[in-house]
């Protein structure tokens, strides 16, 4: 197996807050190779956007991270880098925007209105290499040109509100690439987007991964957004990855409980006479983690006396596919 | 088909933008003579992208944005209304019949007021109930038929997840008894495991209350299945109306045909169908002439820069507002 992009292993995050510490990310670990998508899945709460941020250690100031906790980024003809052990701003500039890039949700929160899309992407070209502006200039406006914005050279000396949805989200796309970083971080990057304006996104985002090669973790709560995108995916629910696998698989012969419910709950367009399956009750609060395995307040296979006390280790479903659950006896387990 | 409940001809909802010294003022054509029946009883899908006039054309449907030419009739056996012109007495009336949902449970509920008392607000200020001990009883009723019990009417809303405050959402929409319910992108804050949850009450409740049901909605995959019949927007005007298995099955207007091959595929191998629509949508401040789709049309003609098409009868019970639709339906 070659060296992976970048290594996360037994990642915890908990918040200091007023009520007390709140777990939001416990023991997530999972590994990018180069040219390769991640796809990180799960709804509001399930700490997927926490996860992300980590990787650039952008979460706010109130953040504790596990000792035990570690990423590791391997670039090329580069000793391996902890990132979590960078504690100075000056040393984390080489990962944020330099080595990992990130796109956001709303495009339109991410630009600053004040300051034209080019002196934005001129700005930070300039942080991170040793460009002069001219050279900047130039470089942003071949980026621009290449995720599909017509006249570039005029649209470069535009601000954000007069770009439309799908451009801006275009622009921040040429924007996060145009340093050239190994991995990009996309947070819900259709999610604000018209469907006909998501698949163009989403075209033009597999176009720059087989034409760069970067690795991608890529974020959403849409299965088919995943089943487009990803190589190989992974479920969290509350903080915990529950399962992983290659997207095949874990689309096509899901394992733990939760993601058969979530599948189950998908209006599907291939059968309309399917009935829709909430799965049964509510996320729980944060405050209230359930001890055990996260998921057995909403189970239908709990296993009394086991899944509320122990938390389920991974058990193997096939070859690269694991979930993390006590009712999968029939293989057997691993790590 | 049942009898209409809702009848649009022609209705209109023009925004002027600013006034011009010479010349007439310029307008913004958010929905253009809209032609459409809503049958009663009926869950009545309205589908369309942001900007489309979705959202509008429900809102002028319940007298919320001003009907700038058209009319709209609502009959529900026992009234007859014109909604264009609905006096004030009347529109007191016509709001107990005519309610609707809102797309975003946090912002929709008072943080300050108890879920029993929210739900009740409607009652008290549409005079509905005269005693406190009748007023009660309604909201225990209507707060019954959606899941929420005596102990959560005490509580305020921040106590609740967003599945549990779309469910008090609807219960106040419900309580003084509606004949029709606009539900306007219901869903759309929901979690895929609730909204399931969410879709499945809806349908329930239509069937327990005889409720008629316009649902405004982005997603195609929740239209295709919870709705009877289908209307597709399209920069303020409708392109196509049609039952909803005849719509995913048979898709006649090519905007249409678009939109569905636009929503990803659990399958990750089935990436072929997929037919990509250039650009973005128009501005409705300057809509293109003719046919509003055809800057966009893959097989748009010179016809269609200058005719602008109707609604007419196609095959299977569908209206389709394309010239073309028979020389260009799929093999």
């Amino acid at each position: 197996m070659t060296t992976p992009l970048i290594s996360v292993k037994d990642l915890t995050i908990r918040f200091r807050t007023d009520e007390g510490l709140i777990t939001a990310v416990e023991d997530v670990s999972f590994d990018i190779a180069p040219g390769e998508v991640l796809g990180l899945v799960g709804e509001s709460g399930s700490g997927k956007s926490v996860t992300a941020k980590a990787l650039m250690q952008l979460n706010a100031g109130n953040t504790a991270y596990d000792p035990a906790s570690r990423i590791v980024l391997n670039l090329p003809d580069q000793e391996p880098l902890d990132v979590l052990a960078l504690k100075r701003e000056r040393d984390m500039i080489q990962v944020r925007g330099g080595a990992i890039s990130m796109i956001f949700q709303e495009p339109m929160a991410s630009f600053a209105p004040a300051i034209t899309i080019g002196d934005q992407m001129i700005e930070q070209l300039m942080l991170h290499s040793d460009m002069n502006k001219k050279r900047a200039r130039e470089i942003s406006i071949e980026m621009l040109d290449r995720v599909g914005i017509s006249e570039p050279a005029k649209r470069i000396d535009q601000y954000a509100f007069e770009f439309s949805g799908g451009m801006r989200q275009r622009a921040m796309i040429a924007m996060a690439l145009s340093t050239n970083p190994k991995l990009l971080i996309a947070d819900e990057p259709t999610t604000a987007l018209d469907v006909t304006i998501q698949a163009q996104v989403i075209d033009l985002m597999k176009d720059l991964v087989s034409d760069f090669g970067m690795g991608i973790l890529f974020i959403t709560h849409d299965l088919g957004v995943i089943a487009q995108t990803a190589d190989r995916v992974a479920v969290m629910y509350l903080g915990r990855i529950v399962e992983t696998g290659p997207v095949r698989q874990v689309i096509g012969n899901p394992s733990h409980p939760y993601t058969q419910g979530l599948l189950q709950a998908l209006p599907r367009l291939d059968d309309l006479d399917a009935p829709l399956v909430p799965v049964a009750g509510d996320i729980p609060s944060p405050l209230e983690r359930p001890p055990g395995c996260v998921f057995h307040t909403r189970c239908d296979r709990v296993i009394k006396g086991i899944c509320n006390i122990q938390v389920p280790g991974r058990t193997l479903v096939e070859e690269g596919h694991t979930a993390r659950c006590f009712d999968l006896t029939k293989t057997s387990e691993v790590a | 088909m049942n009898a209409p409940l809702v009848s649009l001809d022609k209705l209109s909802v023009h925004y002027p933008l600013g006034r011009k010294l010479l010349g007439p003022s310029p307008v913004l054509k958010a929905i253009d003579e809209v032609s459409l029946d809503i049958p009663k009883g009926s869950f009545f899908g309205l589908v369309g992208e942001s900007g489309s006039g979705k959202t509008t054309l429900g809102r002028a449907i319940l007298r919320a944005a001003p009907i700038s030419g058209g009319h709209a009739t609502y009959r529900d056996g026992e009234v007859d209304y014109d909604l264009a012109t609905l006096p004030k007495d009347k529109l007191r009336d016509f709001r107990k019949r005519a309610q609707l949902i809102f797309q975003d449970p946090y912002a929709a509920l008072s943080p300050r007021m108890t879920v029993r008392d929210i739900i009740a607000e409607p009652l008290e200020v549409m005079g509905i109930t005269r005693t406190r001990q009748e007023t009660d009883k309604r909201v225990r009723e209507i707060a019954a038929k959606c899941r929420l019990n005596l102990e959560h009417l005490r509580r305020f809303p921040h106590a609740f997840s967003g599945g549990q405050r779309q469910r008090i959402s609807i219960a106040r929409a419900l309580v003084c008894g509606p004949k029709f319910i606009v539900a306007d992108e219901s869903v759309a804050a929901l979690d895929v495991s609730i909204q399931a949850d969410i879709l499945n009450l809806l349908k329930s409740l239509q069937h327990d209350l005889d409720l008629t049901f316009l649902f405004i909605s982005h997603d195609l995959s929740v239209v295709a299945h919870v709705c009877d019949y289908v209307a597709v927007m399209y920069l303020g005007s409708i392109v196509e109306v049609s039952p909803t298995r005849e719509l995913f099955r048979q898709p006649k207007h090519p905007y249409t045909r678009a939109l569905l091959s636009a929503i990803p595929s659990l399958d990750p191998d089935d990436t072929g169908k997929a037919q990509r629509l250039p650009g973005e949508m128009p501005s409705p401040a300057n809509p293109p002439s003719g046919c509003r789709f055809h800057t966009r049309c893959p097989v748009a003609q010179d016809r269609c820069r200058q005719d602008v098409p109707h609604l007419q009868d196609a095959t299977g019970d569908a209206r389709v507002s394309c010239h073309f639709w028979r020389e260009n339906l799929p093999a």
